[in-house]
């Protein structure tokens, strides 16, 4: 969104293609009833100017659009419930945000065991969580946020339990001080969380139920306990989203999008900002949308006046990396017939016989499925080292239609512009 | 009421707040999105369209992430087997 606006109030002309039925991303996608929407505006005066600056700056959105391939430069290929259209860009911003990181252990796969982020975003489009218990847990900030959110929204929350040990979370607080703006912002979370207990050293061992979730084992400073529930929350901290950059052939380097300072990939006029680039939170991914809109705008002097926030922001990702690091206990914690590949059903001890993700898959379909590897690919990463192999189009499970025409001339009343012209 | 509509899942009218996903009309329907293939059942993982566990059928389209899609009047969801 910053990028679009930026980029629109030079004077191009720029489309907004977003993959979410609504505008904002994960951390802003506006709620479902009204009356949310005008609490976000009012306690996100962050967010709320950065609609207005979008409405205002002549932006073309397209929301529930998702792109899958790109069948030649310049031009991509993307879908919706309706259909498909081509999209060309002589500038184009990726965006395209970040996951959670899932890690198997025994009942992941129940009903009602979701992502933190995950069970965030069925609240927010629309599922009623008044008076259901939710245990929180997983690791890193994002979980004291969803735990405030549901909890605001009338959940009952036995407890967060957070994997990093109290050493690294206190020297995550203390680095915390160079922000200013992230201690206000701790205060507030301090503020909503009064009252729910909050265990570090502690994770999930187990969920247990028959059709859906009634209760998980954590494991708590040594002693294992079972806790009533009726959803568990459950991610371990976020994996940037890089399968689009790395299709239309940007360096990606440890996981990251390689970009320079003006935000621009190692692929001419493809600029990319946000988690892709490193896990920083909201504050950085606006800065580097911006410089990216601007850069992408021709307006190079506009996105230097930018460098210095963006440094700034940055240092906050190098801390946030050190204070969350997966322990490895959790390696530990699926059991054979734990399924890791949730597409194709490949449970532990059949990939614990492979010793790379491409044997992995050659033989047992794991990473194979709709999901394209997006939550076993980094969950095997982190259980056996294995690194994903190259991506392939289409980058999202697509129509067969839609590959059918890719050589067909397009019905161009559909198509929209991306990007800056 | 405006704030509210009705969809069908598995052919049973079930009423969601405006604005829902797809995938909180079948949560509150009392139904799992899909079956894997040994057979478990599955509901929404991810939330954010990455993850494929919420797919169902909207209006005979198959495959369809229920997380990514609003809810109209009317809509027929059904769960995949």
């Amino acid at each position: 969104m910053a990028a679009a606006a930026c980029a629109a109030e030079c004077g191009v002309r720029v489309g907004l293609v977003d993959d979410n039925p609504r505008l904002g991303g994960q951390i802003w996608r506006s709620e479902s009833s009204s009356q949310q929407e005008q609490e976000t505006d009012q306690q996100n005066p962050d967010a709320s100017k950065w609609f207005q600056r979008m409405s205002a700056s002549g932006v073309t959105t397209r929301c529930g659009l998702r792109v899958v391939h790109q069948p030649e430069s310049g031009v991509l290929l993307a879908e919706n419930l309706n259909g498909l259209c081509e999209l060309m860009y002589e500038k184009l911003v990726l965006a395209t945000g970040a996951r959670e990181r899932f890690l198997p252990f025994p009942g992941w796969t129940l009903p009602n065991v979701m992502g933190a982020g995950g069970l965030q975003a069925m609240v927010k489009g629309g599922l009623p969580i008044r008076g259901k218990r939710v245990i929180v847990a997983g690791m890193g900030p994002l979980l004291l946020a969803v735990a405030a959110y549901l909890r605001k929204h009338g959940a009952e929350i036995p407890l967060i339990c957070e994997q990093a040990s109290w050493g690294s979370l206190a020297a995550f607080s203390l680095a915390l001080f160079r922000w200013p703006a992230k201690i206000i912002q701790a205060i507030q979370l301090q503020r909503d969380l009064a009252g729910i207990p909050f265990a570090a050293n502690t994770w999930v061992l187990a969920a247990n139920g028959q059709r859906t979730l009634d209760s998980v084992d954590i494991l708590r400073a040594g002693r294992v306990e079972n806790v009533p529930c009726d959803y568990l929350a459950c991610g371990f901290h976020l994996v940037p989203n890089v399968e689009l950059p790395s299709l239309l052939g940007c360096a990606v380097d440890h996981g990251f999008v390689r970009v320079d300072d003006f935000q621009n990939t190692t692929v001419a006029s493809v600029f990319c900002a946000g988690e892709p680039t490193s896990v920083g939170g909201v504050e950085l991914a606006i800065i580097e949308g911006q410089i990216a809109g601007l850069a992408a705008a021709g307006h190079a002097t506009e996105a230097k006046a930018l460098f210095a926030k963006r440094r700034k922001a940055r240092r906050f990702s190098h801390v946030l990396d050190s204070a969350f690091r997966l322990r490895p206990e959790l390696k530990n914690l699926p059991l054979p017939e734990t399924m890791v590949c949730r597409c194709e059903d490949v449970p532990y001890s059949r990939l614990q016989q492979h010793t790379s993700w491409r044997s992995a898959k050659l033989h047992t379909r794991c990473g194979m499925g709709p999901c394209q590897g997006r939550v076993c690919g980094p969950a095997t990463e982190f259980l056996f080292k294995w690194n994903p192999d190259s991506v392939r189009p289409p980058v999202f499970p697509a129509r067969v239609g839609t590959l059918a025409t890719l050589s067909e001339q397009l019905d161009l009343q559909h198509s929209e512009v991306m990007g800056v012209k | 009421m405006l704030n509210q509509l009705s969809v069908t899942v598995n052919g049973t009218p079930v009423v969601v707040p405006s604005g829902a996903t797809v995938a909180v009309a079948v949560v509150l329907a009392g139904q799992v999105c899909r079956t894997s293939v040994s057979g478990e059942p599955r509901g929404p993982l991810c939330g954010m369209g990455i993850c494929f566990e919420c797919r169902v059928v909207v209006d005979g389209n198959p495959h369809v992430r229920s997380c990514q899609v609003l809810c109209r009047p009317g809509m027929e969801v059904n769960t995949e087997k």
